[in-house]
């Protein structure tokens, strides 16, 4: 999309993909502290750790790549 | 893709489902809430920019490639695409892909190099519209009324099916659901048209494939890689080859499908994949939209890009089901309901939740969340634009404002999305109708491939050769399946074996119904005055001065990305054999 003005989809895809990272990771340290009574399988990998760091990179590229920046 | 995606008894799976699944925590249930904003924030915002028919219906025509090459997969990607290929999986094991690979791809391809420069030259607002261009009003009105019949029960489908997963996985009530949902996709596309469903389709393809990835990498781990997968499942189940893609397609018996390789390459790889992904407007919709014709040629083949990996999403979860989830731990629908186990189609769900913690398990089930509303919404676009321009304005109201077609598209997305409800609460009382869809869906998609296919590249099909020959290849589909239904040993005819299985019968069906309508429409068109070729320019190949693309450099031209993936493809063919 080019049109004047417009915000980029990309930057509304970054910044839900870096709140979720955040609770994510959230989710994943709490669950580090306070392991779960029936954890899932392969919780030793805390998936939710790693998984919650890619989304908020890839949430800081894609918002600061294509934040509406404004005209001088 | 939809027309043909898995044997899916929604009824059954509802009766078979002992309880719910999982339980969703604080933070999973914020990550779903948080989606269903950002859908509805989408749509308000770009209310603004849609104020025109080209806007509200084409999104402007101003999209770049890439993201009419995601929205183009991610229309296809909603409906039970994967909830209902991941149970297949388990279910026919490898074999499932073949509906992503040779399914798929080449028609893409096909799609993006040499359709699209019609589609995009005549400036047609819709499939429809390019028959009425290329052979008059007739075939218009008759394709636009099947595609909106259609599409609006597909919505309804679409809508159901998501409730009564989110009713088995989480145990949410299904009116619930229904109304959430509908209101949500009625909302953003009634706000901002096509726009707000192609940004809502690209934002909805991310999020499934951050959501179902995780899956995939987990299994494999947890199975030892590929070949410990494939290792576990020889070992739980030794009389049966879950892993090879063609070598036990020689006959209808050697495989679990019950299939042969003449179907699956030409009802499966040829008439249906080409009808539905270079006909359906639904798809077709989303790369017309694209900012120029280069745009338009490479979105599709993006889009196969991505189609080809899907299956490591969708296909595999169901692979690692069989690995290692304990032999017989999941039934077929009758069974899960006679013992209260749980059936094939919780595959996925079940996966997830093996492997998915707080967090994550909100993320995945977002992502089948925006799997289901993207399909919706690209039924729902589709269909306002179909009803505005190729029904109202063609056959109640020709003149009238801009403004007035914009202002009816999006009562009309309203009107669907209420119908679409209707539909869903119709689809309850069967439980058979999934069938019948995917049958009605066949009905019209092959014979009409047939139509636009002579259409773009023989300039001596007339228009009475088009409209007779989508007649009577619609009829004879609809004859075809009608004569299997009232005698049952016909299935040898139609499907050259009586040990067909139904997605058997409705490739061979398929494939006559194209045939019957390509030879109709050549023979009324040699009996009949053909347009003259001044009338074909832009509409039909050998009429139309195509655009050189001699100038690009060769990474930069769409036949070359082209040709890589078809190298690909051919490629995972012999490595999967």
């Amino acid at each position: 999309m080019h049109r004047v003005g417009m915000i980029s989809i990309w930057f509304f895809i970054g910044v839900l993909l870096l709140i979720y990272g955040v609770l994510i990771l959230g989710a994943g340290i709490y669950d580090l502290s306070n392991p779960a009574a029936h954890p899932v399988v392969l919780a030793s990998l805390h998936a939710g750790i790693w998984w919650g760091v890619l989304l908020i990179a890839m949430g800081v590229v894609y918002s600061l790549r294509f934040m509406p920046r404004r005209k001088k | 893709m939809q027309t043909i995606t898995a044997q899916f008894p929604l009824s059954l799976l509802l009766q078979s489902a002992p309880s719910r699944l999982v339980s969703l925590s604080g933070v999973d249930i914020a990550i779903v809430v948080l989606y269903f904003f950002a859908v509805i924030g989408i749509g308000f915002y770009l209310k603004r920019y849609t104020k025109t028919g080209e806007e509200f219906f084409l999104a402007g025509r101003e999209m770049t490639a890439w993201v009419a090459g995601l929205s183009f997969l991610a229309a296809n990607l909603g409906s039970l695409e994967l909830m209902g290929w991941a149970a297949s999986a388990y279910q026919y094991g490898i074999l499932a892909t073949h509906w992503y690979w040779i399914g798929a791809i080449p028609a893409m391809l096909f799609l993006g190099i040499v359709m699209i420069p019609f589609y995009y030259i005549s400036k047609t607002h819709s499939v429809p519209g390019y028959l009425k261009l290329r052979y008059g009003e007739p075939a218009r009105a008759f394709s636009a009324i099947s595609f909106g019949f259609m599409t609006v029960l597909m919505s309804g489908i679409n809508m159901y099916s998501m409730a009564l997963v989110l009713k088995v996985v989480l145990g949410w009530d299904i009116n619930f659901s229904i109304w959430v949902s509908s209101i949500t996709v009625a909302v953003y596309v009634g706000l901002g048209g096509l726009l707000s469903a192609i940004f809502n389709e690209v934002l909805q393809f991310v999020l499934i494939w951050l959501g179902a990835l995780l899956i995939s990498i987990i299994g494999l781990i947890e199975a030892g890689g590929w070949s410990g997968m494939v290792a576990r499942i020889h070992h739980n189940f030794p009389a049966q080859d879950f892993t090879h893609l063609w070598r036990t397609m020689g006959s209808f018996s050697d495989n679990p499908m019950g299939i042969h390789w003449v179907g699956i390459v030409f009802g499966l790889g040829w008439v249906i994949s080409f009808g539905y992904w270079t006909t359906d407007f639904l798809v077709v919709q989303r790369v017309i939209a694209a900012k120029n014709l280069r745009a338009a040629k490479l979105a599709p083949i993006i889009g196969s890009a991505f189609k080809m990996a899907v299956p490591f999403i969708v296909i595999l979860p169901g692979l690692l089901g069989l690995a290692l989830l304990p032999p017989g731990f999941l039934t077929g629908e009758t069974q899960a309901i006679a013992t209260g186990a749980h059936s094939y189609n919780e595959v996925l769900p079940i996966m997830l939740a093996r492997y998915c913690g707080p967090g994550l398990l909100g993320l995945g089930i977002t992502a089948l969340i925006a799997g289901f509303m993207s399909g919706m919404a690209g039924n729902v676009s589709a269909f306002a634009t179909v009803w505005t321009y190729d029904i109202y304005r063609a056959l109640f109201r020709k003149q009238a404002p801009d403004a007035h077609y914009v202002s009816m598209g999006r009562w009309c997305t309203i009107l669907g999305v209420l119908v679409s409800i209707g539909t869903a609460y119709f689809v309850m009382q069967f439980r058979s109708i999934m069938d019948y869809v995917q049958q009605l869906f066949s009905f019209f998609i092959a014979p009409l491939f047939g139509t636009v296919i002579l259409g773009m590249l023989w300039k001596r099909a007339t228009p009475q050769g088009g409209f007779w020959g989508l007649l009577t290849g619609t009829f004879s589909s609809i004859g075809m399946w009608l004569w299997v239904y009232l005698n049952p040993a016909a299935l040898r005819y139609i499907a050259l074996s009586s040990q067909a299985k139904p997605m058997a019968e409705n490739m061979f069906r398929a494939l006559w119904a194209w045939i019957i309508c390509v030879v109709v429409t050549v023979v009324v068109s040699m009996a009949t005055r053909p347009k003259p070729a001044s009338e074909l320019v832009g509409l039909v190949y050998g009429c139309t001065e195509l655009p050189s693309e001699g100038h690009l450099a060769l990474y930069q031209r769409p036949i070359f990305w082209a040709g890589v993936i078809a190298f690909v493809f051919v490629v995972l063919q012999v490595i999967f054999w």
